[in-house]
């Protein structure tokens, strides 16, 4: 089962290898990392997607804890958050085939970025669901790269995590 | 009026209190070690960078005080490192100061240059690599309060060579504000109601005491509340001599080399206290089964450490000291029946006397007998680890050992440090002639700062655990544990100026205990041991 952890940290050198390091050494499975500074410039707020059981998520948020570093986390629970991740994704494109690809950005609320004589960029910002989605609706036209911000989240309504 | 970050550091040191500090300097310590001169801090040059560690962590634990280790750049920090270890599986508070390369030269792979704070990372409690030499004092009053509060352990500060030599104004800030760290030492108040209620219900209710009561300075809180309630206390190797070893309630060490008496209590209670212990493999091998027969009452300072080895049904975070004052007095209508008295009676070693070879059974009962009553044993780890641990009695003794990472080569320098840390107990390392051989360059430290502590050599000419270990497990075949080409210790101790003896016969023990107690200086004595003898 999949997990999204919202954690405000420190924004010092060495904090992300920390962070992953702890991951690392006691086994737990991150699906996605990002990072980004906040409104506060000292503060920077990591979205971590864990794979695991009530057990991990709940050793993850202990351990995480114990980091000097880590000013508070929280569990953001399905359907009480907002998420997204953001994807690049390039595909082969010839004018053969360019309109079906523009067919599919468009059907899935996707940008064309970028476009050249061979090749066509889509971006798109949606649920992890619907990124994958995307990819495989594009597969069939080649994809040669994609690149992915991992996902980012908030808790819904008036709820919030502050330092 | 400025000062240099070197002389600064060397301030907050005794802003700190900090009296001694054990240390190997190099290029890059070294104006930390020229302000460091100038004071009346004593500085105990130890001969490997390690020793260095291991002897803080017997300093801290005695005097319960962060205490601070210092080595150079890449090398000598390097060297560090599994001492650092060792003291954080432990939960020993130690400032650890590495000197670095000047910061205009950090990640060009320059001579001695190491990413310190980097390697130690899982095994610090917290690290910061020094940039900005005005950063100093501030940084140096967090280290002593993170190491030294919450669940104690190993704090890094690595300081690079020209950050040291920078002028900075000083004044050492009065207190810390780190808006991420306040650990909670109060338990919540609904818990400890719920445990009270779940002791007060139990027909065999049972007190499983760690090293957590040592870091929490709860040694007489747990005695009072077990005297009041007359619940039975089993320790696990590191909770071992928090409660004295005479104590009528005390079952003893539970474990893979615990007291059959005391892992027997723990398969029959049916409410568990657990204080300060981690539920490590070596101490409840098997935590599920107790689970099934037990109601769990986990006390832990770190709420990371319930429910991550054994499920709880009543977890309470906070100080064990402020936890056990207060169950101790809302216990007034605890009276646990005496359940274990069945239990009880630890066999004293017996069986005829053996010559040629000594058994260490007989030499760590006799030492526990001679010793005055408040002694300090510091066991190494191996064979002569278990022997200790298990024959240990000193009525109010303390017993040191690295538990948690089984170091090999802890125990004379922990011995240094705990001597220094209490001149007036006796303090006594017992180790192996393997673990022996990884500390011995230390006898120079005990010559050299006259410091009596009274070390014991068990040779069986083996690594005795390991060899015990391949008979039982790898069908005999022992392999690479025979010591052949070992040194005559005695000769070695004499080259050093320490007096020393070597016995052989279990008769001649008394005589060579008292010798060895009652010699003023530093003494040696080596026990020639069958490679053939068993752990238990």
């Amino acid at each position: 089962m999949k997990y999204t952890i919202s954690i405000l940290v420190e924004n010092h050198a060495g904090v992300l290898s920390r962070i992953s390091g702890l991951f690392a050494r006691r086994g737990f499975n991150i699906d996605s990392l990002a990072v980004g500074i906040t409104n506060d410039p000292a503060v920077s707020r990591m979205t971590i997607v864990v794979d695991g059981n009530e057990y991990i998520v709940e050793q993850v948020e202990k351990q995480l804890n114990k980091l000097i570093d880590v000013i508070r986390l929280r569990r953001l629970e399905e359907g009480e958050k907002v998420s997204r991740e953001l994807v690049l994704i390039k595909v082969e494109c010839t004018p053969k085939t360019r309109s079906d690809i523009i067919d599919v950005v468009r059907v899935m609320d996707a940008k064309v970025s970028d476009l050249s004589k061979t090749t066509l960029t889509a971006e798109l910002s949606a649920q992890s669901e619907k990124i994958e989605l995307f990819c495989e609706l594009l597969e069939p036209y080649h994809i040669l790269e994609i690149a992915r911000t991992g996902t980012i989240a908030l808790d819904k309504g008036n709820a919030t995590l502050n330092a | 009026m400025t000062i240099t970050a070197a002389q600064a550091m060397v301030r907050c040191l005794q802003e700190e209190g900090i009296r001694v500090v054990f240390g190997l300097p190099g290029a890059a310590i070294c104006p930390f070690y020229d302000a460091l001169s100038k004071t009346d801090i004593r500085h105990i040059l130890v001969r490997q960078e390690q020793n260095a560690g291991h002897a803080a962590s017997g300093y801290a634990r005695l005097t319960k005080r962060p205490a601070v280790c210092i080595a150079t750049s890449g090398p000598g920090a390097l060297n560090l490192i599994t001492a650092v270890a060792t003291a954080y599986m432990d939960s020993i508070p130690l400032v650890v100061i590495t000197g670095q390369v000047s910061s205009e030269l950090l990640g060009r792979d320059v001579f001695q240059e190491a990413d310190i704070t980097g390697s130690c990372e899982p095994f610090v409690k917290h690290s910061y690599l020094v940039k900005n030499a005005a950063d100093i004092p501030r940084i140096m009053k967090e280290a002593f309060h993170i190491a030294g509060t919450g669940r104690q352990g190993p704090v890094l500060i690595d300081v690079p060579s020209d950050v040291q030599t920078q002028k900075i104004p000083f004044t050492y800030p009065e207190a810390v504000h780190i808006r991420s760290y306040k650990p909670n030492l109060i338990g919540h108040p609904g818990q400890i109601k719920r445990v009270v209620s779940a002791l007060s219900n139990a027909k065999r209710p049972l007190i499983c005491a760690g090293g957590g009561v040592f870091s929490a300075d709860a040694c007489e809180a747990l005695l009072a509340f077990s005297q009041k309630t007359g619940i039975p206390v089993v320790t696990t190797m590191m909770g071992l001599s928090c409660i004295p070893a005479n104590y009528p309630l005390n079952l003893g060490m539970i474990g893979m080399h615990g007291a059959p008496e005391a892992n027997r209590a723990m398969n029959s209670a049916d409410v568990l206290l657990l204080i300060g212990a981690r539920v490590g493999d070596r101490a409840i091998m098997s935590p599920m089964g107790l689970c099934r027969n037990a109601k769990i009452i986990h006390i832990d300072i770190d709420p990371a450490e319930i429910g991550k080895n054994i499920e709880t049904d009543i977890p309470l975070v906070g100080s064990a000291k402020l936890i056990l004052e207060e169950l101790c007095e809302r216990a007034d209508k605890l009276h646990a029946e005496n359940w274990s008295l069945d239990l009880q009676g630890r066999r004293a070693f017996t069986g005829e006397s053996w010559s040629g070879v000594i058994r260490p059974k007989r030499v760590i009962q006799t030492l526990c007998k001679r010793a005055e009553e408040d002694a300090v044993l510091v066991a190494d780890v191996g064979q002569n680890q278990i022997w200790s641990a298990r024959g240990f009695s000193i009525p109010h003794g303390r017993f040191l050992t690295s538990g948690g990472m089984g170091t090999m080569g802890y125990s004379i320098p922990a011995a240094i440090g705990a001597k220094l840390a209490a001149p007036g107990r006796q303090v006594i390392a017992v180790c192996g002639d393997g673990s022996f051989q990884m500390q011995m360059m230390e006898l120079a430290t005990i010559r050299s700062n006259s410091i009596p502590v009274k070390m014991i050599v068990m040779n069986n000419s083996r690594l005795g655990m390991v060899r015990e270990l391949q008979d039982t497990r790898y069908g005999g075949n022992e392999t690479a544990v025979f010591l052949d080409g070992n040194p005559d210790f005695v000769k070695l101790a004499e080259s050093y100026g320490i007096p020393s003896c070597r016995i052989s016969n279990d008769g001649d023990i008394d005589e060579a205990i008292q010798n060895m107690l009652s010699c003023a200086d530093a003494y040696l004595l080596e026990c020639t041991v069958s490679p053939e003898e068993p752990t238990l």
